[in-house]
């Protein structure tokens, strides 16, 4: 066959590929969906993402991945000192208040450090962003999911808590995979939001670490939330951390059960992550032009 | 074939803010608070935007590519090459306009975007891959071939921030080689790295484009252009200037430039060269001595470098090359001027001609490389590759060395041999 028909034929073949999928590029206008089909899409890269994030976090630091068990442990000890020693702060029932803290430190350490990575983490690729087309959601999603391998290190140090301080979990553990993806899910949303407007605004960058603060004061990670009386309750529950953090200490150690104000925290939750998906996906299309 | 890329009025506006970044649409709460309190009636509304100014980056441009066509990018910086590419890339969205593009697409706009330092080459394979869009399996399937395309079997398992510049840029780009779309948007990313890897480079993305698969390359290197691209869309202030087969896209270019790729002149202030000399202006010319970019090939090329000695009573060695599109020096021409052949040369201006004889050049585009040597101590004065560049035509009238056939004709050059038939059967056995 010469070449001029090998070309030919190739060029026929061509032809006769399967419909090729389209896609279109064109200016859009208004709520743009979810952005849940690209994440699908590319879930290989949410992998790769979140493998990176967790691959690099302590490389070249001496005590490696050690870290992810002494920051909750240092914290617990600094907690346990001041609020419970110094400033007299109670624990819930006859629980010791180490684990009782801890307990609350668990979920707490990871909301905290993955609100704060997912909402930087759109300027951190900025670079990526500017020249790779893939879903930008992939980049604050894989953030908030990169902090799991940490929570699952420290939470191997709270099963040997409970059985150094001879804690028998109740039946209620089996609902604790429902309050981390409450969790998650409120971190995904925090995360949308927060990371979509650092891209405008920078503020946000310093805004975060007073956020985190503020928060960890109105959920009960030092101090048992019987301490806050009725009228404020209701309120209270609108922060989603709260039933998380009393979810986990009711799961774990047999404290009283959430109150009905969970029910609140999780309508919060899924107000933020819906608004921050959309609120995301809105806004995406100017990232690659400001960053 | 079927349509790979349309591109229909795409336009794509960028707002300029005094300082002249572009990223004015960038602001703090303070600004927005600030205006919020300062018009209060518009808060609600878009923000007034004084400051600002809308460049198009795009304005109106249309073309269609078929599968398997290699259409090269080109044009000055700022002309929309790069906003072009990430439009069609789906990075930045148009603001006016639409793109349809049939089939898998992969571009790479810059190479070892998402290479984390601390991985190791292995490591950032499968990232780089991921962000590329490859799926594990893909990049599984062609780890070994990407491996020894870069050439980095020994470091693989290295952090690449132990890498040298050279093996990073290797790496980032075979994982991108290895990607394997339909369709491939490439941005000036080869010009980075060493010579032969950019010629591996350069090799595998034509073999991408042999393999029926739609390549839009970018690149201000136009021997990379006509050597890799069948067809060239030259952009200009966003707007589609030309669109054609390559080399002659690539020749309007180069006139577009200068007014005309055959000539080019410097001013006293910015010319090359130092103390000794300066180039002042290159150009070529037709046998009736005009300057002119396209030359027949069976007629002579006179190259003219004119040049000011500033320092009298050295010896200089006037000369150039001579570049195919393909960037392969056809040769180098040294002054043989017997006037001033071993004669110290007092200050002033000069002009050196040299003819190139008729029937030499092959077809194509050629470009001349002036250079000006100072002797004993060897010292080159200046430098200037593809100062000028000229097409040179077959006219097909049957007096030329292509004699009466019209096919295509390869080879540098193009002599016109002197031929006999010493035996044939007219005229009997010797």
């Amino acid at each position: 066959m010469s070449i001029a028909e090998t070309q030919h034929k190739r060029l026929v073949e061509a032809d006769e590929r399967p419909e090729r999928r389209a896609i279109v590029i064109q200016p859009t206008s208004g709520w743009a969906g979810l952005g849940l089909r690209g994440l699908w899409e590319f879930r290989e890269l949410l992998y790769f993402l979140v493998w990176r994030d967790v691959k690099v976090r302590y490389k070249q630091t001496v005590l490696g991945a050690s870290w992810a068990i002494l920051q909750p442990l240092l914290t617990m000890v600094v907690f346990n000192v001041f609020f419970h020693r110094l400033a007299k702060v109670p624990s819930e029932g006859d629980i010791p208040y180490e684990i009782f803290s801890y307990a609350g430190l668990l979920p707490w350490q990871y909301f905290s450090t993955a609100v704060a990575s997912s909402s930087n983490s759109l300027l951190n690729s900025a670079a990526l962003i500017r020249k790779v087309y893939f879903p930008r959601i992939s980049v604050p999603v894989a953030s908030a999911l990169g902090g799991l391998v940490d929570f699952c290190f420290a939470f191997l140090v709270l099963l040997g808590m409970m059985v150094w301080f001879r804690v028998v979990p109740t039946p209620a553990i089996l609902l604790l995979p429902i309050f981390m993806l409450l969790a998650i899910a409120t971190v995904v949303g925090i995360g949308l939001w927060l990371s979509a407007l650092s891209v405008q605004y920078r503020d946000v960058r310093y805004i975060v670490p007073f956020l985190v603060q503020f928060w960890l004061f109105a959920t009960p990670v030092v101090y048992p939330s019987s301490l806050i009386s009725e009228p404020w309750r209701t309120i209270y529950g609108l922060n989603p951390m709260v039933g998380v953090v009393e979810g986990f200490r009711w799961a774990l150690l047999g404290t009283n059960p959430p109150s009905a104000a969970i029910f609140v925290s999780a309508l919060v939750t899924a107000t933020l992550l819906l608004t921050g998906m959309l609120f995301f996906q809105r806004t995406e299309r100017k990232f690659a032009d400001i960053l | 074939m079927s349509i790979a890329v349309r591109a229909e009025h795409l336009a794509k506006a960028y707002q300029i803010g005094v300082g002249g970044e572009r990223r004015a649409a960038y602001s703090t709460l303070r600004d927005q608070i600030a205006a919020a309190f300062a018009a209060p009636l518009r808060t609600f509304g878009r923000r007034a935007k004084p400051r600002t100014e809308t460049i198009w980056a795009l304005d109106d441009v249309s073309f269609e590519i078929r599968h398997g066509e290699t259409v090269g990018i080109i044009g000055r910086n700022g002309a929309g090459k790069s906003t072009l590419l990430k439009v069609l890339s789906r990075i930045t969205e148009p603001t006016r306009g639409r793109a349809t593009i049939y089939g898998r697409v992969g571009s790479l706009l810059e190479v070892g975007t998402g290479f984390h330092p601390e991985l190791t080459g292995r490591e950032n394979i499968f990232l780089n891959g991921a962000i590329l869009g490859m799926h594990r399996s893909e990049i599984v399937r062609n780890f070994d071939e990407i491996v020894a395309f870069a050439e980095v079997e020994k470091f693989i398992d290295t952090p690449v921030k132990y890498y040298s510049s050279g093996m990073y840029v290797r790496l980032a780009f075979a994982v991108a080689a290895h990607l394997e779309p339909e369709i491939l948007i490439v941005d000036e990313v080869l010009a980075v790295g060493d010579v032969r890897f950019q010629k591996k480079c350069l090799n595998k993305m034509q073999d991408v484009g042999q393999d029926g698969r739609t390549v839009l390359f970018v690149s201000h290197s136009m021997s990379a252009i006509t050597r890799l691209c069948s067809r060239a869309i030259l952009l200009d202030h966003g707007t589609v200037l030309a669109d054609g087969p390559s080399h002659q896209v690539a020749s309007a270019y180069l006139s577009s430039g200068q007014g005309t790729s055959a000539v080019r002149t410097w001013e006293p202030a910015s010319a090359p060269g130092g103390q000794v000399a300066r180039l002042r202006s290159v150009c070529v010319r037709n046998e009736q001595l005009e300057i002119s970019d396209v030359m027949d090939i069976r007629q002579p090329v006179y190259v003219d470098l004119e040049y000011e000695v500033l320092q009298g009573g050295r010896l200089l060695l006037p000369h150039f090359h001579v570049h195919n599109e393909e960037g392969t020096r056809i040769f180098t021409a040294l002054d043989l001027d017997p006037q001033w052949r071993r004669r110290p040369r007092p200050a002033g201006r000069y002009i050196s001609r040299a003819q190139i004889p008729g029937n030499l050049l092959s077809e194509g585009m050629l470009s001349i490389h002036p250079c000006m040597l100072s002797l004993s101590p060897n010292q080159e004065e200046f430098s200037v590759p593809e100062a000028v560049a000229f097409q040179v035509v077959d006219s097909h009238d049957g007096d030329s060395a292509r004699g009466d056939w019209v096919g295509r004709l390869g080879g540098v050059v193009r002599p016109m041999l002197t031929w006999t038939t010493p035996v044939s059967p007219d005229q009997g056995p010797p």
